[in-house]
């Protein structure tokens, strides 16, 4: 799917600027830092050798306890030439990472999702709140540091303790 | 129950206006689910909806980190569990694509049959739960005496009728019973003269035609941008479906024609939906006649649970690979892979991250009805009236257990 012309085409707009992560079981994987997100897309929306106009997913991928362990993953498909792609995107610390609802419309449920998730920031959405959680809720459930079974409250008398720097706090506050 | 909210009165040309703030559910018939939607109005015209969504969010994606991978399958089903076998089969091909193992091609038949019986028990649902949100209450009451025989086909194979959990890594979990043959092929016989009684009985209905032809129209393009997929999609126009284009499992050697409608209206994917159902039929005859024989579950200890009762009940080696399959599963090489199939709401994706150890180090699921039911947001079709949301939400098909995952 896509193979090496992809490649190169990608290699050839943007040099060394996109890396490429490989084709894990068939899929071709590019790597890109944040900045360069909105253009890649647009990119491969709009180039008429590519035409990835369909969104499938958007999601998001915790590393911990690696460095700058969020990691926003896209995933695009072709419908005229039935193709897919994987875009992979480390944030940095506090995790931000650009918004492409400006390229597909769909983006923004899947982005708000992530929000709630992981507590990545997508700049320029327009309305980026909670989708799944309450808007009190504290937190990143998603994260590898959340518990299961969340923290002790009066709602939940089974969740864990909280400790005094809950790691799922910190970073990614609007 | 919904209640009112005036938000502010305003002083134009004389003429006082005002502009409402509707609630509709979480509680509501029409909603199909726990869904609650913020109504701009102004007068009977809507101006803006915001859907919220999450009163049924159980964590799918975080449970599946901490459960083995056979274990997960119950958790699929309950995601879409009008046809809990497309997700389950989703999910099995991802575990299957990162082993890097195929079920043998028996398997292969019995899961599309059971899909397309999914297929057709999602669909009829919705053909006849749409016109009872339109006032007509008879079709719904078909559809479910239909319905009411995919689930005794379901619970034939299986013994669940609902979440049915059949698929298993590397098969199914069990082979076809005796004379399901016969019961299968009467179905097929029976279900497509009950087609021509559904449109006989709404497909002209005036009162029908008025609420959902040229009522929330969604073009090719916008349809494409907001993520649509499946018959919401094909409804539109757009040619794309991926049992043909990017063929799983023995799709391609089947012959079924993919349905495709140009108006986008609420009728296009209503009528779409019946079309399906009759290539459905179709498939499920493909299968039942060139079902081979052989194993229904792959030859692999290591992975697949023993088939043969009567050699569990006396050899230890046997009894131990049980045991440790239940207690402990079976670990998946590290990997990531994306596996999508077309489920009845269209694409269902299945994102895993495996880390070499029994449990998934993260599992996305690209939920079809999660994406379709945005079309709803802001104001991306020609719905005017509130009526029309009702029937634009219909005709969308969510099932809100996927939705909130």
């Amino acid at each position: 799917m896509g193979g090496p012309n992809l490649r190169e085409r990608i290699e050839h707009r943007f040099g060394g600027r996109v890396r490429d992560g490989g084709l894990p079981h068939g899929m071709q994987t590019f790597l890109v830092d944040p900045d360069l997100v909105v253009e890649l897309c647009q990119f491969f929306k709009d180039d008429p050798e590519l035409r990835f106009d369909f969104l499938s997913d958007i999601c998001g991928v915790d590393h911990y306890p690696e460095e700058d362990r969020l990691e926003v993953v896209y995933h695009l498909y072709s419908i005229a030439f039935k193709w897919r792609v994987r875009i992979k995107c480390r944030s940095g610390d506090p995790p931000k990472v650009p918004s492409v609802v400006g390229v597909w419309r769909t983006a923004n449920w899947h982005e708000r999702e992530t929000y709630d998730m992981y507590g990545i920031v997508f700049e320029g959405h327009p309305d980026l709140r909670r989708i799944y959680m309450w808007d009190e809720f504290e937190g990143y459930p998603m994260r590898k540091d959340f518990p299961l079974r969340g923290y002790k409250d009066a709602y939940n008398p089974f969740g864990e303790e909280r400790t005094a720097a809950a790691p799922s706090d910190t970073g990614g506050e609007r | 129950m919904t209640d009112v909210t005036v938000l502010n009165k305003k002083e134009e040309f004389g003429r006082s206006t005002q502009e409402v703030l509707l609630n509709l559910g979480p509680q509501h018939p029409s909603t199909h689910g726990v869904l609650r939607l913020i109504l701009e109005m102004e007068g009977e015209i809507v101006t803006r909806v915001d859907p919220f969504i999450g009163y049924l969010h159980r964590g799918t994606e975080k449970l599946a980190e901490n459960f083995t991978y056979t274990q997960i399958f119950p958790l699929t089903d309950r995601l879409d569990y009008l046809c809990p076998p497309s997700n389950n089969l989703a999910f099995a091909l991802a575990v299957e694509k990162l082993l890097g193992i195929e079920a043998p091609e028996r398997a292969q038949y019995i899961r599309v049959l059971t899909v397309e019986l999914a297929r057709i028990s999602g669909h009829l649902l919705i053909v006849g739960a749409l016109p009872m949100d339109l006032g007509a209450m008879t079709t719904l009451l078909y559809t479910m005496r239909e319905r009411e025989m995919v689930m005794d086909l379901m619970e034939m194979i299986c013994g669940a009728r609902m979440h049915t959990s059949y698929c298993r890594v590397g098969g199914v979990r069990e082979d076809l019973p005796e004379g399901f043959t016969e019961r299968v092929s009467e179905f097929c016989r029976i279900l497509p003269k009950r087609f021509a009684d559904y449109e006989r009985l709404i497909a002209r209905n005036r009162i029908f035609l008025s609420r959902t032809k040229g009522v929330g129209v969604i073009s090719a393009e916008d349809a494409i941008d907001l993520g649509l997929s499946g018959p919401n999609l094909r409804a539109s126009g757009v040619d794309w479906d991926m049992r043909r284009d990017n063929p799983y499992e023995i799709y391609d050697r089947l012959d079924f024609n993919v349905i495709v409608r140009e108006n986008g209206d609420c009728y296009d994917r209503w009528i779409c939906r019946i079309d399906e159902m009759r290539e459905s039929v179709r498939i499920i005859e493909q299968c039942v006649d060139a079902m081979p024989g052989g194993r229904f579950m792959i030859d692999m200890p290591t992975v697949a649970f023993p088939v043969d009762k009567n050699v569990l009940r006396c050899s230890m080696e046997t009894h131990i690979q049980h045991f440790e399959l239940s207690a402990f599963g079976f670990k998946v090489p590290a990997g990531e892979v994306y596996v999508s199939i077309e489920a009845p709401k269209g694409e269902l994706g299945f994102y895993i991250i495996s880390d070499g150890s029994e449990k998934p180090c993260r599992m996305k699921v690209r939920a079809p009805s999660f994406v379709n039911l945005q079309a709803l947001l802001g104001r991306a079709t020609n719905m005017n009236y509130l009526a029309d949301v009702i029937a634009m939400l219909g005709s969308l098909d969510p099932v809100i257990a996927e939705v909130d995952k």
